[in-house]
């Protein structure tokens, strides 16, 4: 039957088209205003978050809905639009800033660091899950169901196809073709 | 060119609704030479407007306006604010329903003597027996171009019904084929065939569903009798000082109203809508609401019993590609009390595409258990479960005592608890449902929760006393002779069966009982 190819094809660096020397490791602050992933791959421009904050939103985000085939971009793009609307929304940017902070304290009581220095993703969980009912987690985890998820770009990696009436539909393209069901 | 007639044309049928209730009434009555406004609250968008694109078409056609839960259901956890998935726009929600097209069963139309009495449920039995629908029904299948009636061939299987379909033959199911749906098989009626977009849900881009927007109302119009004016939500009906209805108000698309005059008014705009502007139009002649004497407008709310099952294989199955519900095993459906509850329920197949399964698979799920079933998209297959739900007298729209909408009306309040029934049926649909994929090797099952609901029933509902509720046989309020409903709300019970069949069978027999009592001058 025909399979998609779920590999990345198109490797560019996202959101700015410099920014500075790439950073090892994860999510990293790199100066003012700058956050970046790993080896450069993408970067943003934070304006009304601290960079810090937009950092660990979007390792909370991955560990929220941790999918080891997506890179930390498409987390990232679905963290980005809450700097501009925090920007227009002073509740919304305290929740946000308080929210971090609650994580940070909590990972430095359990850990002795900061949310986005505790190392295994077992115990990052474990501070999401501590804050689980609170509005801070619940309007992340919310958001992310249609900032991650209807992400066109990350469609083919689950191996869905999106849009088909252009394409004619799939009456030639495999609607029927599943070929290992026993007779 | 469409006709328009005068706001004071006290001639004309209005019809508030277009959906399958509303868009077949009002075309109905127009191929019948009878003048008819269809008052429609959504816009108009037409199949170039239609996206291969979940969120995107959510947001354009559904009917987003406030709405409030209340009961133990688990929509009202989920989605508070969205008890319904159904579509504001003319075509109402035939532009997004899946195109199954089913016959109620006998026993469906007296369930009161054939279940006899359960403690907690409203039961009744129609006024009227399968023997008076099926003329009805084989209309409405020919003019819908079901396939497997009128010599309509069945769809062809798509990757998910070959499952379903291996599954249900392992286990013994003896009625599993590619269902009776509304869905061109092949050109018919001006319509094309079916070239297995999927996305059935965000309206047809080729037209091979039907849908009263493309299939029915452009007839409507093309006789000259028929206008359908969008962007026009009704606020209230209005009634004379002897009691019959004499006209509707109405808001425009800049919130200004219009009073439209009427001969008769039939009210299609669906089970949350159509009870609230009967309420919403309570008068010092009628203080409960319109049609209401007997206290059932609003009550008997139904839902049908529903749920999914997905199942992830070892091997990929790309259950989105093709129509969406072609697919359907039966032999649950028939009344069998050993089983721990009445009535019966189908197995449809179903899928979403990636954006809507990340919402509905398991909704307030995060972290790896949630996560690793959806790195199984593509090796997942996907059914629903539709089933007999009982009707409760508590379970009902109400307005909402302080919450107001954009025209400053109360908005509607939708509570549900579930019956015994529903959750005994709903459980042993999960067991079935997942045993059809077990047998065919799933290496993993989810019972998937209730969508916001689809299937919205009964809150009018039909009966042969008037005591017992708002409508007669015809769908003619019991107090009000030239007030009419066309929905499904006039259900007076669920059945198993995705309900647009029996809307559609209803209205094409209410317009010929409308035109007879018009022509009669009875109304």
């Amino acid at each position: 039957m025909r399979t998609l190819d779920k590999r990345t094809k198109v490797t560019r660096r996202r959101f700015l088209k410099t920014a500075g020397a790439g950073t090892a490791g994860i999510i990293a602050v790199v100066n003012g205003g700058i956050v970046m992933g790993s080896g450069g791959a993408w970067a943003m421009e934070v304006k009304t978050l601290r960079p810090e904050s937009m950092a660990t939103l979007v390792q909370m985000a991955r560990d929220t809905y941790p999918h080891d085939h997506l890179a930390d971009k498409f987390y990232a793009q679905a963290m980005i639009g809450y700097d501009a609307s925090a920007g227009e929304d002073a509740a919304l940017k305290a929740m946000l800033e308080g929210g971090v902070d609650l994580l940070d304290a909590t990972a430095q009581a359990r850990h002795g660091g900061g949310y986005r220095d505790v190392a295994w993703e077992e115990d990052r969980v474990a501070i999401l899950t501590s804050i689980e009912d609170g509005a801070f987690f619940q309007k992340i985890r919310g958001g992310l169901i249609t900032g991650l998820y209807n992400q066109p770009e990350v469609w083919a990696k689950f191996g869905y196809e999106g849009a088909s009436a252009e394409k004619g539909g799939y009456i030639s393209r495999g609607f029927d073709d599943i070929d290992w069901l026993e007779a | 060119m469409a006709k328009t007639f005068d706001l004071n044309d006290d001639s004309v049928v209005v019809v508030i609704g277009s959906g399958a209730g509303g868009g077949t009434l009002g075309t109905e009555l127009a191929l019948k030479g009878i003048r008819t406004v269809i008052l429609e609250a959504g816009g108009r968008h037409e199949i170039d407007d239609f996206e291969n694109d979940e969120w995107g078409m959510f947001g354009k056609i559904s009917w987003l306006d406030a709405r409030t839960t209340s009961g133990d259901w688990r929509v009202a956890k989920d989605f508070p604010g969205l008890p319904a998935w159904i579509v504001k726009a003319v075509g109402g929600s035939t532009v997004h329903w899946a195109g199954a097209s089913l016959r109620f069963q006998e026993h469906e139309f007296k369930v009161r003597s054939t279940y006899g009495d359960i403690a907690g449920a409203n039961l009744l039995d129609w006024p009227i027996t399968l023997a008076d629908m099926e003329p009805w029904y084989a209309k409405a299948e020919d003019r819908m171009g079901v396939t497997r009636t009128h010599g309509i061939d069945g769809l062809p299987g798509n990757n998910n019904f070959k499952v379903m379909k291996a599954g249900a033959d392992k286990l013994g199911y003896k009625s599993c084929h590619t269902g009776r749906m509304a869905i061109n098989s092949a050109d018919r009626d001006g319509r094309g065939a079916c070239q297995q977009i999927g996305f059935c849900f965000q309206g047809c881009k080729t037209g091979a569903k039907w849908s009263t927007l493309y299939a029915e109302i452009p007839k409507g119009e093309e006789t000259g009798k028929l206008e359908v004016r969008p962007n026009s939500q009704v606020l209230q009906i209005e009634h004379d000082s002897s009691g019959k209805v004499t006209g509707v108000l109405y808001a425009d698309a800049e919130g200004k109203q219009h009073r439209q005059k009427a001969r008769a008014v039939a009210v299609a705009g669906n089970s949350i809508e159509s009870p609230r502007l009967l309420l919403n139009s309570a008068s010092a002649m009628y203080p409960d609401g319109l049609a209401n004497s007997s206290g059932q407008v609003g009550r008997n709310y139904m839902r049908h019993m529903t749920g999914s099952v997905y199942a992830v294989f070892d091997r990929p199955v790309h259950m989105y590609r093709g129509t969406t519900m072609a697919g359907i095993i039966t032999d649950e459906s028939v009344n069998d009390p050993s089983r721990g509850f009445v009535g019966g329920y189908e197995m449809e197949t179903l899928s979403l595409g990636l954006p809507f399964m990340a919402a509905f698979l398991n909704p307030g799920a995060w972290g790896r258990g949630f996560t690793s079933a959806m790195d199984m998209y593509d090796h997942m297959a996907g059914m629903w479960l539709v089933g007999e739900d009982m009707p409760q007298e508590t379970n009902r729209i109400t307005l909402h005592a302080t919450m107001k909408d954009q025209h400053g009306l109360p908005v509607p309040d939708v509570h549900f608890d579930d019956h015994a029934n529903d959750i005994a049926m709903r459980n042993h649909a999960y067991r079935q449902g997942a045993a059809v994929y077990d047998a065919v090797g799933a290496v993993r099952t989810f019972p998937t929760p209730p969508y916001p609901s689809t299937h919205n029933l009964g809150t009018n509902r039909m009966s042969e006393k008037p005591r017992d509720g708002v409508v007669n046989k015809w769908g003619q309020t019991h107090d009000i002779a030239n007030l009419f409903i066309s929905d499904g709300s006039q259900f007076t019970t669920g059945a198993a069966e995705n309900p647009t069949l029996t809307i559609v069978a209803l209205a094409l027999r209410q317009a010929d009982y409308i035109a007879d009592q018009m022509g009669k001058n009875a109304i």
